[in-house]
This record gives structure tokens, sequence and C-alpha cells, in this order.
């Protein structure tokens, strides 16, 4: 036999200790956020905190040394400039043209879903196993050696995904009243990308290739693979010279048991993290000042 | 499937068949194509190269013994060639990064998408992913220079290399990845749904955690296991703070090596070119690159086999 019961009793609305629950939550999610937060800036304030003593001009200008009074960044500064520059000579021209047959060229086909399936995993595999294909291909296979060409072509596979994806994005994002436009006017499918969906497509295409060079200049992993050099007392003269880069050169000084050597790494971090803010504040601004609107 | 931007207009002939400026077009779009294929040579390059060196690795060392030994000393004079001890060094390092970034990063995400006001959003989400941005040799001398000193305070016989803060440093590399794929799994929630649990009376933590949360639970789990592939491929702090002994172990506060670290180890020294140190590496990368992929594809499988249709 069922009893009645008062409504009442069998929803308890019991509005407080819900609302209760809600913001106990908000206290986790900022403190979740904040241990995030608060790690960056605990590893910047360390850091900074022994690194920027050691961080002058003799210390930019020096080459490595056994002593650390002695050492410095010269010759990692020389070669991850010089790998930077080739390695985006080929995969800016690369990227941006695959890029844009993904979305201005290829019609919707089996091809297409294969590159593009291609493309998405090729961005989750590893960067140590680009070294690996590096080591074989590059160095080995082409006799490339231990060289900054090496390097810079591993790389270039590394970052190549990035600028695609981001290429595309930015084409996507151009509105197709532009294309009718110019097609209308008897324009062929090159002249419109070239003269009027590539210039206004340009801002997210810097800015993806902006990304995809910092992104090549904090990897070490890959370029260890190819057999990059710790101890670089030369600067490289040609492309087909051995080198270091800086996140190799504070591998090695980490990797050393004196504690002076760790208080350079730490000021060739500054240095590191010195050029990432620059490219990618630029990043954010020249986005910023060369957007259009439509 | 939708048309893509290309089906919408004409193909490559100009007005007024120019000779010279079809052949322009049909030459631009050739090299365009080749351009796009690079991205299918790139993967057969990555799987011939890997294959290639690890066929010959197993002409000399059984396949059996590889994925059953529990001792891994190829480049001892006794050499031992047993996957394990770099496989659970692996899981060590990677699963106590989840144990970190998991609860940290659905809870920042759950926040983010269903508390934060657009203006914390806007300030709270680029700051978090400056967390992204910064090169995983960093990260590296973090744990090893601050992270290993400050823990041996409290944990005594923690050893200068462990998997301990590797992992603890690993799990707030890979937070900003866990919080953003999976904020972006709630965000693609309709409105809807929440609307109609506010309309029966539910609470903002009700809705979040009773709707929205089941609802995107598919991108949800891919983002987790997208962070996994992450850390398991993850190179830098594990071989600057993890060490370079490979040792069948699952305690945290011993020197490990993994996987990667291995990789690392071999290209440090001066291997020569097809001996069979040489070799490991390849084999090594080779169960990476296995293991990554399956995860890779899991998660990708995952989302569109479990995704929640709406409309």
């Amino acid at each position: 036999m069922i009893e009645a019961v008062p409504a009442a009793t069998l929803f308890r609305p019991n509005l407080a200790m819900r609302r209760l629950k809600g913001a106990v939550f908000v206290l986790c999610g900022v403190t979740s956020i904040s241990v995030g937060l608060a790690t960056l800036t605990l590893l910047l304030a360390d850091v900074l905190q022994r690194g920027l003593g050691w961080l002058d001009w003799q210390f930019l200008t020096s080459f490595d040394s056994r002593f650390a009074a002695q050492a410095g960044i010269k010759a990692a500064l020389y070669g991850t400039a010089m790998m930077m520059v080739f390695t985006m000579l080929v995969a800016l021209p690369l990227g941006v043209m695959a890029g844009v047959y993904l979305e201005e060229y290829a019609p919707e086909s089996r091809l297409k879903h294969l590159i593009q399936v291609n493309i998405a995993n090729l961005a989750g595999v590893p960067s140590i196993i680009y070294g690996l294909l590096g080591l074989a291909v590059f160095v080995r296979g082409m006799g490339l050696g231990r060289s900054v060409l090496a390097g810079s072509f591993t790389m270039a596979l590394l970052v190549l995904p990035v600028i695609v994806v981001t290429t595309q994005e930015a084409i996507r994002a151009v509105p197709g009243s532009i294309r009718d436009a110019s097609y209308a006017l008897g324009a062929t499918r090159f002249q419109t990308v070239w003269h009027h969906v590539l210039p206004y497509a340009f801002p997210g295409i810097l800015t993806g290739n902006i990304l995809a060079a910092s992104r090549a200049i904090g990897e070490t992993a890959p370029l260890i693979t190819i057999g990059a050099l710790t101890f670089v007392p030369f600067v490289p003269e040609s492309p087909l010279d051995r080198f270091t880069v800086l996140p190799i050169l504070i591998f090695n000084w980490t990797s050393k048991p004196q504690a002076e050597f760790h208080d350079l790494a730490a000021a060739a971090i500054i240095v590191l993290l010195g050029v990432l803010l620059t490219l990618n504040a630029s990043a954010i601004i020249l986005r910023r000042r060369l957007r259009r609107r439509f | 499937m939708n048309p893509s931007i290309a089906d919408r207009y004409p193909k490559r002939r100009s007005l007024g068949h120019n000779r010279a400026r079809d052949a322009r077009e049909w030459l631009i779009h050739g090299i365009l194509l080749l351009a796009a294929s690079l991205g299918i040579l790139v993967t057969a390059g990555i799987i011939l190269s890997l294959a290639r060196e690890t066929v010959a690795f197993f002409r000399q060392v059984s396949l059996v013994e590889y994925l059953t030994g529990t001792e891994w000393t190829p480049l001892f004079a006794t050499r031992k060639f047993g996957i394990w001890p770099l496989v659970t060094a692996t899981a060590l390092t990677s699963g106590i990064a989840l144990v970190v970034a998991v609860p940290l990063g659905l809870t920042a995400a759950v926040y983010l998408s269903e508390f934060a006001s657009p203006r914390a959003r806007d300030v709270l989400k680029p700051a978090l992913e400056v967390l992204a941005g910064v090169p995983t040799v960093v990260y590296g001398y973090f744990a090893l220079i601050t992270v290993t000193p400050f823990l041996q305070r409290f944990i005594p016989g923690l050893s200068t290399f462990n998997a301990l803060s590797a992992g603890l440093v690993m799990g707030i590399m890979i937070l900003p990845l866990v919080t953003s794929l999976s904020e972006d799994a709630m965000a693609a929630v309709p409105d809807s749904l929440r609307e109609g649990a506010y309309g029966l009376g539910a609470t903002r933590f009700e809705v979040a955690l009773q709707v929205v949360f089941p609802a995107a639970l598919s991108g949800i789990v891919a983002a987790v296991i997208l962070s996994l592939s992450r850390a398991v491929g993850e190179t830098m702090i594990v071989a600057i703070a993890a060490g370079q002994n490979p040792t069948l172990t699952l305690d945290p506060r011993v020197p490990i090596e993994t996987m990667t670290a291995y990789i690392v180890q071999v290209s440090l020294g001066d291997t020569p070119y097809g001996s069979l140190g040489y070799l490991t590496i390849f084999a090594v990368g080779t169960t990476l690159f296995l293991l990554t992929f399956v995860m890779n594809a899991f998660s990708f499988w995952f989302v569109r086999r479990f995704r929640e249709v709406y409309e």
C-alpha cells in the first residue's frame, strides 16, 4: 500500500547547499589555473635569479668553454639563426603552397582527404621521430652529414603541419564574395589566389609562420638525434658545417655537475625565452595591425 | 560532404582561351599539388626509414626477446634487448604527468567554459597557453635544478634523477593541452541543452557537471588521450631529469630511462653507423611511433564514434 506523501518532502530545493557547491567549484577552477600560472612564475623567477648575473656582453660574444667564467653562447646564436633561416626558406613556401592547394585547388576527393589525414597525423608524431627520419634520410641518405642543412631540413618537416594548417585557416577566413568578384571579372584561379585571396590571408599566414619558427627555435630532441654538436668552439661558415643551437647548449650545461654551468644554462634560457617572447609578441602585434575587417 | 572552395568555381580554363595563360595555370596547379603531396611523402619517409633499420635490427635480435625481456643493456658487454624497462619508465613518467594534468586541466576547462566571465576567459586562456610555448629543454632544466632539490627536502631517498619530478613538470607542460582541448569540446555543446537544464531549475554547477560535461565526454576523453600521447613522446624533460638507468621499476624516486631518453643517450655517444647500437634507436623509435600512432588514431576514432550529435 502506498501512503500519500506531501510533495514538499519529496523535493527539497536546498538551494543554499547547491549554490555553495558551485562556489566551491569556482574556487577549485581558479586554483587549478593558478597552479599552472604559479609554476610558470616560479620557473621564470628561478631562471632570472640564477642567470641574470651571468648575462653580459662577454657571455653573448664568447664561445663555449670548459671554464664557466669564459663560456658564452656565440656559436649557438649563429647556429640558431642560420638554422632558422634555412628552415623557413624550405618550410614557408612548401607549407603555404600545400595550404593553398588544399583550400583553393583541391576538389573534395579521396586524395584531398588522404593528404589532410596525413598532415593531421604528422602533427601528432613525437619530435624525436623526426630526428630519426632526418638521421636516416638527410644525414645518411643524402650525405649531408651532421650539418646545418640536415638540421634545417629536419626542422622544416617538423613545422610543416603547423604552417599548412594555419595557412588553411587563414584562407578559409577570406570571404567568398572576394572570390566571386574576382572570378566574375574573368580572373583565373591563380590570379584570384595571388591578387585577392593571399593578400587578405596574409596576416594569418604570417602569424602561423612566426609560430612555426618559434616552435623550431625551441626544439632540441630532433637535433640531438641527427647529431648536432654539444661543444662547438667555432661559428658555422657554410650550411654544410657542423653546428649547435641554443637549446642544445642549455641541455649540455644543465647536464654538467658544476653549479656554475647551471647558472650559465639559466642565462642562456633567458636569451632563448627573450627571443621567443619577441617573436610571439610581434606575431600578435602584426596580426592586430594588419587585420582587415570585412 | 560539403563542397570545398575549389568545387564552387570554374576549373583552370581562362576566358577567351588564352593558351599561354592556361598552360601557366596547369603548371602552377601541378606545383601546388606536389607541395601538398609532401604530407604523404613525409609519412611514407618516416615509416620507410624506421622500418628499414628496424628490420635490420630484428635480423640480429629475436622479436620474442625484445618483447618479453626485462633487461635492457644493449651498450654493455653482455647485451640484453628487453624493451620492458624502457616501456615501464615511459608509462611511469607519463602516468604521473596525467595524474597532475587531468584533474587540474579538466577543472580549469569546466571553469573557463561554464563559469568564467568572457573577460576573465580572454585573460586566463592565453596566459595558460604561454605554458605550452615554453621549450621543453627549459622544463627539463626546471625539473632537475629546481623541483628535484625542493622535493628532496620532503622525500628521503629521492635521487638526483627520478621519475617523480620529471613526471610532475611534464604534467604542468601538458596542462594547457588538456585544458584547451576539453574546453573546445565543452564549448561545442549547444546552448539549448544548458537552457533546458536551467529551465528545470538546475544550478550552474549542476548544468556544468551533469549536462555539459557528459555531453562533451567523447571530446574530453580524446583530449586526455592526445595529451597522454604527447607525454609519451616527450623527450627533453625525461632525458634531463629522469636519468639514464634502464631499470624495471615503478618506484618514482629512483633513476630510470624512458624510450625517448634512450634515443638521446645513444645519439649523444659516438655509436658507429650501422652498428647494433645504432639500429637499437630505430627499433625503439618504431615502438614509440607505433604507440603514439595507436593513441592518436584511437582518439580520432573515439570522437567520431561516441560524439553526441545534436540537431
